[in-house]
């Protein structure tokens, strides 16, 4: 088995859809989308127009689903989709686009392009066009259960020297518990601390959770890959653990795609309904705020400000949680020119920090975010997804721009007030 | 031929296939994208796909600042020329009484001078608007034959028309068929380019909408 | 034909110049010239030449008029008799020689068509021949005037005709034989004879000085005037009623009668949603009028029904305005929405099935299979 052109063809047939239809119907080429996009404002290259990103799926819509597009294949008039096209579009595709969402809110016509580009990723992955640094993250993910290969050991030995710090426990495939805490592989990685942030908050709030030692990665590669195949796989791991442990609430933690694949796509991707249900870490935290269960003592000092992962935010519908979240220990908060659902990606999402080939070009529409940070020049930047963090802060690097990045959930953790179960040292 | 059969002609059977191509190619492609419909959402909702679908539908008319700054001419060309053809068709007393003839009721028309002044304004966007979509990076890229077509069959019926008003250039039988003839063509070629969006924008912004309110983001 | 000509031929002169029959008419010299400053006038020719048409028309031979009345209803002949006030239109008519005309001659039976045969053959070449009514050529036999049908006898009079006056909308475009379904096969002189010089004086009927107008242009300068595109005298059919119509401002504001007798109609305003033919219809009736300058259907409150014009009876109606399609686009549009339904319900079902047939052979994508 292998990959071929009708393979991907067929992808591309089979991801056609009412809504995909209307989209190619109604696109006027009046290219806003492109002034949305941070891979055409950064670098003036107008093939990486959102739209243009789709024409392997425009190509397919028209010649198999249109009554002209048809008759035009009959003649032989219609426009083909083969390798050399998909070839081409291999950088635009997934190089130059992070599936952020930003096209798809400024489309006058109201094309959802971000959508129509997942798709377009079907076919590209399905006729072997996909990235290589993608298709390692993939394959890693499938036959050791994580993009960046982190096995069990590595998580175990993370959370043994959580417990050290902390003197909490972290407890694992507890059956019965309230919450199952999915980590991503960047998180456990190069960001333990929220996992020790997560550990101090639930035992302040007497939440019951735990984590799979069956199902513990939340990254889902084949969401970036954009092969539902894939990514279903990925999923039904994580399902069956949160059925096996009978677990209420899946949380999703600081990763923006993860949160993208298991609480939006995942039902989708497996064919049927959760028996549990989804949330993003900071809508449990929240959610626990405003119970009561959350409560922070002082404030954080300098001038803050909340870069908006898309998948969390834009795609995600979790914006009002983390301001929420802020408010409670800050009082000197700070919105970018363009924040909420209209904040700009930081780059690096969808696939595009795996793909060392984009490396070049994701430090590139940094400059975007950098113009929003220099207009009002934060003190710290507070976000909600590793992946963003590791980007971001390589980009501040990059400009010798000296701003902390900070994991809004480690950052509440710092603020837990004190009482007779902390066992803070 | 003499000019008052070519007219008979274009407000007769020269309408009737004009007609007959329209209806039938915009009602055919409507259905063609409704029939593939959508694989039902599984995921638990977090917002009403409806009511979100329904104010996409209107509230996408309305661009967010930063998009306006970026793209400030082609939006505002694109509003202006929307509105004068919107103003010239719809709100002239002559062409209303086409309308009320055809779908059985009219409405109260605009001053004539006024849609005069307004055809005037709307040729000009549009010659804005092809000077922009020829100059502008991403537009030119993005530009095909389609694009250049409906831009002209958009044109003609306004110069034709504002001509046909003031009787410049030929006899007034000829500027009329002139005029109403431009118009059949447009009709006959709409379907089959991306001028469809006059319809089809309504779907993809409910589209949108939902995709989006099912998550609970107002898009 | 020249001035000359007619003034050298005076074998073929039945009663002298056309001076000396106005004089005998009692029309003193002082009279002469004032008609004839109007008629200069309304042909737009400058005052200068006012002796010069003066002194043509004195001395002007009455040439030979043969009216050749076809498929129509006398109201071209009603519309010239017509003139009450100025007995001069009469008067035009003593200064030709009349010499066939069904409605006004003496004579009748064979004594009128041999009176015709004569005038034929003793001025041949050249008399005038004006002819109302369309001639139905789809079956020569509709229409016949002893025996002999109109189609037959346009060619023969053709033939030794100076110049052909079509009057009337029939003989000009085929007025109302021709209209829909045209059983007749009507047809206008235009269509018939291609070899001789034609004026179309078009009305439903035509305004009486216009064929005068015509008249004293031939009899002065022994030339047709200057025609337009549909071969009408640009003097009189230059300018559309539209564009001299005392109730163009009401059009330009936008103020429109909407029915025969609502506030507009008492105010006077447009009458374009009533149906007028105004703006297509070229003719004289807005400056010229009617009933020696009385008024014209537009003042009297009745839109212009475009009579001057081909194809007038075809216009979807006289009540339907310009603007409005002259056929029922209403139900075009319900069947072929209904029709194309279908035909949409069917195409969609075969992309349905083109969707499921690809669902169907979807293999599942492993991670063996991304790369060729």
């Amino acid at each position: 088995m292998s990959a071929s052109l009708d393979k991907g063809i067929n992808a591309l047939k089979q991801q056609v859809d009412a809504s995909v239809a209307a989209f190619f119907s109604s696109c006027v080429h009046c290219g806003i989308c492109a002034e949305a996009c941070l891979f055409y404002t950064e670098t003036g290259d107008p093939e990486r127009t959102p739209i243009n990103k789709t024409e392997p799926l425009r190509r397919i819509w028209k010649s198999e689903y249109t009554l002209m597009g048809r008759l035009g294949k009959l003649l032989g008039l219609s426009k083909k989709v083969d390798d050399k096209l998909l070839a081409d579009w291999e950088t635009l595709v997934y190089d130059s686009c992070t599936m952020c969402g930003r096209c798809s809110m400024v489309c006058p016509v109201g094309n959802d392009i971000t959508l129509m580009i997942r798709k377009t990723r079907e076919g590209m992955a399905a006729a072997g066009h996909a990235p290589e640094g993608l298709i390692g993250a993939s394959k890693r993910s499938v036959t050791i259960g994580s993009p960046m290969g982190v096995k069990l050991p590595a998580l175990l030995a993370q959370v043994r020297h959580v417990e050290e710090d902390s003197g909490l426990k972290v407890p694992l495939d507890v059956v019965g518990a309230e919450y199952m805490l999915l980590l991503s592989s960047m998180e456990i990685m190069n960001f333990p601390e929220f996992i020790e942030a997560i550990a101090r908050i639930f035992d302040k709030a007497n939440a019951s959770w735990t984590i799979s030692t069956e199902a513990f990665e939340a990254t889902n590669s084949g969401i970036q890959i954009g092969v539902s195949d894939i990514a279903a796989e990925l999923v039904q791991r994580i399902v069956d653990a949160a059925e096996k442990l009978k677990v209420k609430t899946v949380i999703s933690p600081e990763c923006g795609h993860a949160y993208m694949a298991i609480r939006w796509d995942g039902p989708n991707l497996v064919g049927k309904k959760f028996g549990f249900k989804v949330r993003h870490v900071l809508e449990v935290l929240d959610d626990l705020r405003q119970q009561g269960r959350l409560t922070t003592t002082g404030m954080e000092k300098g001038k803050l400000t909340y870069h908006d992962p898309c998948q969390i935010s834009r795609r995600g519908g979790v914006i009002d949680e983390p301001r929420r979240l802020i408010d409670m220990v800050s009082d000197n908060f700070v919105e970018m020119p363009d924040h909420g659902k209209m904040n700009w990606c930081c780059g690096a999402g969808g696939g595009v920090s795996a793909n060392e080939r984009a490396d070049e070009i994701r430090l590139k529409v940094f400059q975007r975010k950098k113009d929003q940070f220099d207009a009002i020049r934060p003190d710290a930047i507070v976000s909600a997804c590793s992946n963003c963090r590791i980007h971001l802060e390589d980009g501040l690097e990059e400009y010798n721009m000296d701003i902390p990045l900070l994991s809004l959930t480690e950052m509440i953790a710092e603020h837990l007030g004190d009482d007779d179960r902390a066992g803070a040292a | 031929m003499t000019e008052i059969e070519l007219l008979n002609w274009a407000r007769g059977p020269g309408l009737q296939i004009a007609t007959i191509i329209f209806v039938a190619g915009v009602v055919i492609r409507i259905i063609e994208i409704l029939m593939l419909g959508r694989k039902p959402n599984l995921a638990e909702a977090k917002g009403s796909e409806m009511s979100a679908g329904l104010k996409t539908m209107v509230s996408r008319t309305v661009p967010d600042r930063a998009t306006f700054k970026r793209s400030s001419f082609t939006i505002t060309a694109g509003y202006f020329f929307h509105l004068g053809l919107f103003i010239t068709f719809f709100m002239f007393a002559p062409h209303i009484l086409l309308i009320r003839d055809v779908i059985g009721f009219g409405w109260p028309a605009l001053p004539t001078p006024v849609v005069d002044a307004f055809a005037v304004i709307t040729i000009i966007s549009l010659l804005a608007v092809l000077v922009n979509r020829l100059t502008n990076k991403v537009m030119r890229y993005l530009t095909n034959f389609g694009d250049l077509l409906t831009w002209f069959l958009t044109l003609a019926p306004l110069v034709t028309g504002y001509i046909a008003f003031h009787r410049i250039g030929f006899t007034a039988p000829t500027l009329l068929a002139m005029h109403i003839l431009s118009v059949e063509l447009l009709l006959i070629v709409f379907p089959f380019t991306k001028l469809m969006h006059a319809f089809t924008l309504f779907l993809a912004r409910w589209y949108n909408g939902a995709i989006s309110g099912y998550r609970g983001v107002a898009s | 034909m020249t001035k000359d000509k007619i003034m050298q031929d005076e074998g073929k002169i039945r009663q002298g110049t056309l001076g000396e029959a106005l004089n005998r008419q009692g029309v003193s010299r002082r009279s002469f010239m004032k008609y004839f400053a109007s008629t200069a006038s309304m042909l737009a020719l400058p005052p200068a030449m006012l002796p010069v048409i003066a002194r043509a028309l004195e001395q002007a031979r009455r040439p030979s008029v043969i009216w050749l009345s076809f498929q129509e209803c006398t109201g071209c002949t009603e519309s010239f008799t017509r003139a009450h006030t100025s007995t001069l239109e009469n008067l035009i008519f003593d200064a030709i020689s009349l010499d066939y005309h069904h409605t006004l001659q003496a004579a009748a039976g064979h004594a009128a068509e041999a009176a015709r045969v004569a005038a034929m053959e003793e001025n041949y070449g050249e008399y005038l021949l004006v002819v109302d009514g369309s001639i139905p050529a789809g079956n020569p036999g509709y229409s016949t005037i002893a025996g002999i049908s109109n189609l037959d006898m346009l060619k023969e009079a053709a033939k030794g005709a100076a110049a052909i006056i079509a009057v009337g909308t029939c003989s000009t475009y085929g007025g109302i034989p021709q209209a829909d379904p045209n059983p007749t096969g009507a047809v206008s002189v235009g269509e018939i004879i291609k070899d001789k010089p034609i004026v179309n004086v078009p009305g439903c009927p035509p305004i009486p000085v216009v064929m005068t107008g015509v008249l004293a242009h031939f009899l002065t300068f022994g030339t047709l005037p200057e025609l337009d595109h549909l071969g009408r005298p640009k003097t009189f059919y230059g300018k559309s009623i539209h564009d001299r119509c005392y109730r163009r401002p009401f059009y330009d504001k936008g103020l429109f009668a909407e029915t025969f007798d609502d506030e507009g109609a008492k105010k006077g305003w447009c009458l374009f949603k009533l149906g007028c033919k105004g703006p297509t219809t070229y003719n004289a009736c807005a400056t010229v009028k009617w009933n020696d300058g009385t008024s014209f259907p537009i003042e009297a409150g009745h839109p212009c029904i475009g009579c001057s014009e081909p194809d007038f009876w075809d216009g979807g109606g006289f009540y339907r305005a310009l603007s409005m399609p002259t056929e029922n686009i209403t139900k075009t549009a319900v069947y072929t929405a209904a029709g194309a339904a279908a035909a949409g319900v069917a195409l969609g079902a075969m992309n349905r099935a083109k969707k499921s047939a690809s669902n169907k052979i979807h293999i599942k994508v492993t991670i063996d299979d991304l790369e060729k």
